[in-house]
C-alpha cells in the first residue's frame, strides 16, 4: 500500500488496461454502428465480440503477485479475484451477444444500442469487481444498472417491457439511494472510503457502533436488491418477464458475478468485523429466499417468471456461502455465482432458441414434447435442468455441495437441510420441464431457429454443465485460489 | 495361495459372465467349452487345495482377500476359510458341478437356452464355492442368495411352463422364511459377539453362555439357543426340511441336470454345511441341538414315506433327497457333525448319480417321467441301469458300498446319544432305512424290470444314452461304491475335520463308537451285518421284489384297504393345503392392509401427495404477494428495510 501523496504523480496504468480497452472499444462500436449500421449490423456485433475478446486477452496478459496490485490512489484493484471474475463476465457478456443476434434481427430491435449498452454495462461490472473503494463501487454499480435499466426499455413498443423498464429504475434508484445512504453513514463514522481503512476502523472498535450497523443495514438493503434475494427480489419476476429475453439472459447472468463481487468487497473486505450482524441478515433473507424460490416458482407458467423465481432461491444458496464466513464459504459462493450463470446462460439461450419471428417461447407449454423437434437440443435442456436442481453427476450438484458443506462446517446444519429441501421442492419444477419435453407431445412443429454460431456455443454450454461436473477440480480450485 | 483360492472362485464366474453375455453369440459348442474350462480350472485346484490340507498337512488358511466396508467397528470382508471341511466341499462341488456340466452337453442338445443353461450352473458353482469357502458370515449370506438366486432361475428355466414358474417361486417363497432366520441368526451374532468372521465368533461364544435375552413376552432365551435355532431355520429352508421342505419336491421341475447338481448334491446340503460350520454355537445349546435332532428324525422318516407313492421318477428321488437331508440333521443333532459330513459327502455321488440316471432314463423315454409308463428298460439302457443300481445300492445302505458306511454312522451315532429326544430319533432312522429301500427299489423295479408299458412309438426309439451322458453316471458310480469305504476311517474317526469341528467331549458320539473298535472299513462291515439297519434293508428290497415283479397287483390292494393313510401319503400330510389357504391368504391379507392403509393413504395420500398439494397451495397463495404494483414493491422494500433495522438496532 503507497502512501498518500500530496503531489501529483502519474498513477500506474496497467491494471486498468481492461477497463480501458473495453472504453474505447465500445466507444468504436458506436460510432462504427452509426456510420456503418449495415442490414443485419454484423459490423457491429462482430466488433462488439472483437472488443470482449480484447479485454478478456487484457485481463489475461496481466500480471498480478498474489495480492494483487492497487493503483489511482487506491481505488482500483487488480487481484486474483477479480482476474476470474472479469474473465467469467466477459465470457458471459459474449455469450449473450452470440445468443442474442438472431432473436433481435427477427424482431427489429436489432439496434446498436443493445451492443453499447451491454458493452458499457460489462464494463460497470469490471468496475465493481475491482473496487476497494466506496466511490469506484458505486460509480461501477450505477454504470452498470443505468444500462441494464435502458435495456429492458429496449423494445419501446411493448407495454410490458416499458412496465418493466419502470418498475427497475424506480426500485432500483430507491435501492442505490439505500446503499448509497448507508455508504455516507460509513464515511461519516470512519472518515474513509476506502475498503481496507473502513475495515481497520471497525476492527479498533471496542463496541459494536450502532452507527455502524445502521449503515451496515442500508448497505445490505441495497446489495439484497441487486442481487434480488427476498424481501428485496419483488422486482425480479416482473423484469425478467418483462424485458426482452436477451436483456433477461444479460441481467440474470453476468451481473449475479457482479454482484457476488459488490457483496464480497463491501461485506467481506470491508466490513468483515461486523460479520455476525450481517450474517444474521443473510441467514433471515437465506430461508426466505429458498422458501420463496422453491415454492413460488412451482405455480408459473411462464418460463422466464419460472427462471426469475429459480434464480431467487439459487441466490439463497449462494448466501449460504457468505453465511459460513470462511474461506470456503466464499469460494463456495463464488463457485456457485459462475456456475449459476452458466446454467442460467443455457437456459435462457433455450428460450431464446425456441423464438422465431412473431413467437415467443416463453411458456412452459412451448417446451412441449421438445425431444421430438430436437433430441440434441432436449438433451442439452435437460442437462441444464438437471444442473439446475442439483442431481449429479452436473456442475449444479457442485455447487450446491460446495456451499452446503460450508454452512455445515460453520455450524449451520438446520440451514444447509432447508436447502436440501429446498432443492427437493424445486425439483419439482426443473423435472416437470423434462417431463413436457420427452414426455409431451409437441404443440407445434416448427424447425428451430439460431444460426450455426449459436447452436455449437449453446450445445457447448450444454456439454460444459456436464463435463465441469464431470470434471469440477479445475474450477473448484481456480475459486478456491481467487479468495485469499 | 490366495491366488489359488481367488482361481478356485473367480474361474466359474468368468466363464458364468463370458457365456451369459456372449452365449447369444457364440457357438453353441463354446459355452460347455467356456463353463467346463472354468469349472475344471476349479476342480484341478480344489484338489490341489485338498491334497496341501489332508496329505500335506497344509495349516488352516483364514485370511481376508478384500475389505468392502468397514463401518464402527464393523469390518465386511471377502475372505477364505480353507480348512478340512471347506475343502471337502469345494471338492465335492466341483467334482459334482464337472459331471453336470459335461452331462449337460447330451441332455440339454437341443434347447434353445443352451448358453444360459451353462452360464447359470457356472455361476452356481460359484455361489456355491463362496459360501463354502468364505470366513466370515456375511459372505456366507452371499454366497447363501446366490446358490438360492440361481436355483430360482433354473428351477424356472422352461419358463414357459406354468408348473415351472409356480415351483420357483414356491422355492424362492419358502426360502425365504428359512432365509429371515439366518439373517436374524447372522444379526444376532453379531449383535452378542460385535464380529461376523467365525473365528471371532467362535472365540467369543463361549462367553455368552448363560446370558439370555427375550424376544417375545417374558420367556428368557439362552442366547446360543436363540442364535442356533435362528441359524437353522436358514439350514432348514435351504435343506429342505420339515416344515420348510414342500419347495424341493417341486423344484424337480426344473432340467434333471440341475435336479443332481443344485437340489441334491450340493446346494442343499448348504444347511448341513452351515451347522456344521458352526459346531462351535451348536454345542454350546442342548436346546438347540434337540431341535435339530428332532426335525431332522422327522424329515428323515416322514418324508420317506411319501416317496412311497410317488409315479414321477424324479419325484422319488426328490423325496428320497428329503429323507437323506434328514439323516444328516439327526447326525448334526447328536453332535457327530463328522458323520452328516460324511454323509453329505458320500450321497452327493450316489445322489448325483441317481439324478443323472433318471435323467438318462428321461432322454431316452422322450421327457416322460411317469414311472407307470416304464418297465423293462434294463435291456435297452445297460449303462444307464448298472450304474443306477449302483446307486440304489448305494442309497439303501447295501454292505460296502458308501452309503452303507455314512448311514449305519449315523445310525450308531443316534444310539450312543443322550441328547434328549435321541432315543424316539433311533426308530424313525431305523425305520428310514427299510423305507428307503422299499421306495429305491420300488423305483428299479418299475422303471427297468417288468413288462415295457410304453407305447409303441416310444419302444421303437428306445436306445442308450450318448457318451457324454454315460460318462459322468460312470465316473460317479465309482465313488458310490468305493469312496466310503476308502475315506471312512479319516473322516469319522481319524480326526479329519478336528481342525473346523469342535464337540463336547459328553456329545461325542463318535468317540464313543471309535471306542468299541469298529474303525476301519472291515470291521465297520462285519459290525453292520450284525445290526438290524441291514437287514431291515433287505426286508425292503424284498418287499419291493415282491409287489412290484412278483405280484404287481398287490400295490393296488394295499392302496383300497389302507385307503386313508394312502390319502394321506397322496397329499403330503397336506402341508401345501396349510400354507396355499392359511399362510399365504393371512400374509397378502396382512400386505393388503399396509397396501391399502400404510402405502395408498399414509405415505402416497398424505405424506408424498399432501406434501405436493401443500406446496402447491402455498405456492398459490404466495404468488399472490406479487401483485404487480409498483408502489407495493417499495413499500415491501422499505417495510423490511425498518423491520431489519428495528431487529438489529434494538433487538441485539
Amino acid at each position: 500500500m503507497q502512501e498518500q501523496n500530496t503531489t501529483f504523480t502519474m498513477p500506474d496504468f496497467l491494471p486498468a488496461l481492461p477497463e480501458m480497452f473495453l472504453l474505447g472499444a465500445a466507444c468504436v462500436v458506436l460510432l462504427a454502428d452509426l456510420f456503418f449500421p449495415g442490414r443485419n449490423r454484423g459490423l457491429t456485433w462482430l466488433l462488439s465480440l472483437v472488443a470482449l475478446a480484447g479485454t478478456a486477452v487484457c485481463v489475461l496478459a496481466l500480471e498480478v503477485g498474489e495480492h494483487g496490485v492497487m493503483t489511482f490512489s487506491n481505488t482500483f484493484v487488480l487481484d486474483q479475484l477479480a482476474i476470474l471474475m472479469k474473465l467469467a463476465v466477459l465470457a458471459a457478456s459474449a455469450t449473450v451477444l452470440v445468443y442474442s443476434r438472431h432473436y433481435l434481427a427477427a424482431r427489429d430491435l436489432h439496434r446498436g444500442e443493445f451492443y453499447t449498452l451491454t458493452l458499457f454495462s460489462t464494463l460497470g461490472m469490471l468496475v465493481i469487481i475491482s473496487a476497494p473503494h466506496l466511490l469506484t463501487l458505486y460509480l461501477g454499480l450505477e454504470l452498470m444498472s443505468l444500462c441494464l435499466y435502458a435495456l429492458v426499455a429496449l423494445n419501446r413498443d411493448s407495454a410490458v417491457g416499458a412496465e418493466a423498464a419502470m418498475k427497475y429504475f424506480v426500485l432500483g434508484a430507491i435501492a442505490s439511494g439505500l446503499l448509497l445512504y448507508g455508504m455516507s453513514i460509513i464515511y461519516g463514522v470512519t472518515g474513509s472510503l476506502q475498503l481496507d481503512e473502513i475495515a481497520a476502523f471497525i476492527g479498533a472498535q471496542e463496541e459494536r457502533h450502532l452507527g455502524l450497523v445502521l449503515a451496515l443495514t442500508f448497505v445490505v438493503a441495497g446489495l439484497a436488491f441487486k442481487l434480488g434475494a427476498v424481501p428485496f427480489h419483488m422486482w425480479l419476476p416482473d423484469v425478467y418477464h418483462g424485458a426482452p429475453t436477451p436483456v433477461t439472459l444479460l441481467i440474470g447472468s453476468a451481473p449475479k458475478i457482479a454482484g457476488f463481487a459488490l457483496v464480497f468487497r463491501l461485506l467481506v473486505e470491508g466490513m468483515e468485523h461486523l460479520y455476525v450482524d450481517w450474517r444474521d441478515i443473510f441467514i433471515l433473507m437465506s430461508v426466505l429466499s429458498l422458501v420463496a424460490g422453491s415454492v413460488v416458482a412451482i405455480a408459473q407458467t411462464n418460463i422466464k417468471r419460472m427462471l426469475a423465481y429459480s434464480t431467487i432461491g439459487h441466490i439463497g444458496f449462494l448466501l449460504m456461502g457468505f453465511i459460513a464466513g470462511t474461506s470456503e464459504g466464499y469460494s463456495a459462493a463464488l463457485f456457485y455465482a459462475l456456475v449459476y450463470v452458466l446454467m442460467a446462460l443455457g437456459a435462457f439461450g433455450m428460450i431464446l432458441l425456441l423464438s422465431r419471428k412473431d413467437f415467443e417461447a416463453d411458456n412452459l407449454d412451448d417446451l412441449r414434447g421438445l425431444n421430438a423437434r430436437s433430441p440434441w437440443f432436449a438433451l442439452v435442456m435437460l442437462l441444464v435442468m438437471f444442473s439446475m436442481a442439483g442431481v449429479p453427476p452436473t456442475i449444479g450438484f457442485h455447487a450446491k455441495l460446495a456451499v452446503l458443506s460450508a454452512v455445515v462446517n460453520a455450524g449451520f446444519l438446520w440451514l444447509a437441510v432447508l436447502g436440501v429441501i429446498a432443492a427437493i421442492v424445486s425439483a419439482f419444477y426443473y423435472l416437470r420441464v423434462v417431463k413436457l419435453m420427452y414426455f409431451d407431445e409437441p404443440q407445434d412443429n416448427a424447425p428451430l431457429s439460431g444460426g450455426i454460431d449459436m447452436r455449437v456455443l449453446l450445445s457447448s454450454n450444454g456439454i460444459a454443465v456436464l463435463v465441469l461436473g464431470l470434471m469440477p477440480g479445475a474450477l473448484l480450485t481456480a475459486t478456491i485460489a481467487a479468495i485469499p | 495361495m490366495e491366488q489359488v483360492y481367488l482361481a478356485i472362485v473367480l474361474a466359474p464366474l468368468l466363464a458364468a459372465i463370458v457365456v451369459g453375455l456372449g452365449g447369444s453369440r457364440m457357438a453353441r459348442a463354446w459355452a460347455h467349452r467356456l463353463t467346463i474350462a472354468g469349472v475344471g480350472i476349479s476342480f484341478a485346484l480344489s484338489l490341489v487345495v485338498a491334497r496341501d490340507v489332508f496329505v500335506l498337512g497344509a495349516p488352516v488358511f483364514d485370511g481376508a482377500v478384500y475389505t468392502w466396508l468397514v463401518s464402527d467397528g464393523l469390518r465386511l470382508e471377502i475372505g477364505f476359510l480353507i480348512d478340512s471341511l471347506s475343502a471337502v466341499m469345494m471338492t465335492v462341488v466341483t467334482f459334482v458341478s464337472l459331471m453336470v456340466h459335461i452331462y449337460t452337453i447330451g441332455y440339454m442338445k437341443d434347447d434353445p437356452g443352451y448358453a444360459r443353461f451353462f452360464s447359470y450352473i457356472s455361476l452356481f458353482t460359484f455361489g456355491m464355492l463362496m459360501l463354502v469357502m468364505a470366513n466370515n458370515f456375511l459372505q456366507l449370506f452371499f454366497g447363501w442368495e446366490a446358490v438360492g438366486l440361481v436355483s430360482y432361475l433354473l428351477i424356472g428355466f422352461w419358463f414357459k411352463r406354468p408348473t415351472a414358474i409356480a415351483a420357483n417361486l414356491k422355492a424362492f417363497l419358502v426360502n425365504r422364511v428359512g432365509d429371515l432366520g439366518l439373517l436374524l441368526g447372522i444379526a444376532a451374532i453379531f449383535m452378542y459377539t460385535g464380529s461376523l468372521a467365525y473365528s471371532e465368533v467362535f472365540a467369543a461364544a463361549p462367553a455368552l453362555v448363560g446370558q439370555t435375552t427375550h424376544v417375545i413376552g417374558d420367556y428368557h432365551w439362552q442366547v446360543t439357543t436363540l442364535i442356533c435355532i435362528l441359524l437353522f431355520i436358514g439350514a432348514m429352508g435351504k435343506s429342505a426340511q420339515v416344515p420348510l421342505h414342500v419347495w424341493l419336491p417341486d423344484s424337480m421341475e426344473g432340467p434333471t441336470p440341475i435336479s443332481a447338481l443344485i437340489h441334491a448334491a450340493t446346494m442343499v446340503t448348504a444347511g448341513i454345511f452351515l451347522v456344521a460350520r458352526t459346531s462351535p454355537l451348536f454345542e454350546l445349546s442342548v436346546t438347540a441341538l434337540t431341535f435339530v435332532l428332532v426335525i431332522g428324525a422327522v424329515t428323515a422318516l416322514f418324508m420317506g414315506l411319501l416317496g412311497l407313492v410317488q409315479n414321477d421318477i424324479k419325484r422319488v428321488v426328490a423325496y428320497s433327497t428329503l429323507s437323506q437331508l434328514g439323516y444328516m440333521t439327526v447326525a448334526l443333532g447328536v453332535s457327530a457333525y463328522a458323520a452328516g459330513m460324511f454323509h453329505l459327502f458320500t450321497h452327493a455321488f450316489f445322489k448325483a448319480l441317481l439324478f443323472l440316471a433318471a435323467g438318462s432314463v428321461i432322454i431316452a423315454m422322450h421327457h416322460v417321467q411317469d414311472m407307470r409308463q416304464m418297465g423293462g428298460l434294463r435291456k435297452y439302457m445297460p449303462i444307464t441301469y448298472w450304474t443306477c443300481l449302483i446307486g440304489a445300492l448305494a442309497l439303501i445302505g447295501f454292505p460296502g458300498f458308501s452309503g452303507f458306511y455314512s448311514k449305519d454312522a449315523i445310525i450308531e451315532a443316534v444310539s450312543l446319544s443322550g441328547i434328549p429326544g435321541a432315543g424316539l430319533a433311533w426308530w424313525a432312522v431305523l425305520l428310514g432305512v427299510f423305507i428307503t429301500a422299499l421306495y429305491t427299489f420300488r423305483m428299479i423295479f418299475m422303471v427297468f424290470h417288468g413288462q415295457p408299458r410304453m407305447d409303441e412309438h416310444t419302444r421303437e426309439h428306445l436306445q442308450e444314452s450318448p457318451w457324454v451322458v454315460t460318462l459322468p453316471l460312470v465316473l460317479l458310480a465309482v465313488p458310490s461304491i468305493f469312496i466310503g469305504a476308502l475315506t471312512m476311517g479319516p473322516m469319522l474317526f481319524g480326526g479329519l475335520f478336528d481342525d473346523a469341528i469342535s464337540v463336547l467331549p459328553q456329545h461325542d458320539v463318535l468317540a464313543m463308537l471309535a471306542a468299541k473298535g469298529y474303525t476301519d472299513a472291515w470291521s465297520f462291515l462285519i459290525h453292520g451285518l450284525q445290526a438290524p439297519a441291514v437287514w431291515l434293508a433287505a426286508a425292503g428290497v424284498l418287499v419291493a421284489w415282491v409287489c412290484y415283479v412278483w405280484q404287481p397287483h398287490l400295490p393296488g390292494v394295499f392302496a383300497r384297504v389302507l385307503a386313508p393313510v394312502y390319502r394321506v401319503l397322496d397329499r403330503k400330510y397336506w402341508f401345501d393345503e396349510l400354507y396355499l389357504k392359511l399362510f399365504a391368504p393371512a400374509g397378502r391379507g396382512l400386505g393388503r392392509v399396509f397396501w391399502q392403509f400404510g402405502d395408498v393413504r399414509l405415505i402416497d395420500g398424505f405424506l408424498v401427495n399432501g406434501t405436493a398439494r401443500a406446496v402447491g397451495r402455498l405456492a398459490g397463495v404466495a404468488r399472490r404477494a406479487q401483485t404487480g404494483f409498483l408502489y407495493h414493491y417499495a413499500l415491501v422494500m422499505i417495510t423490511a428495510l425498518a423491520l431489519l433495522m428495528g431487529w438489529l438496532l434494538f433487538l441485539r
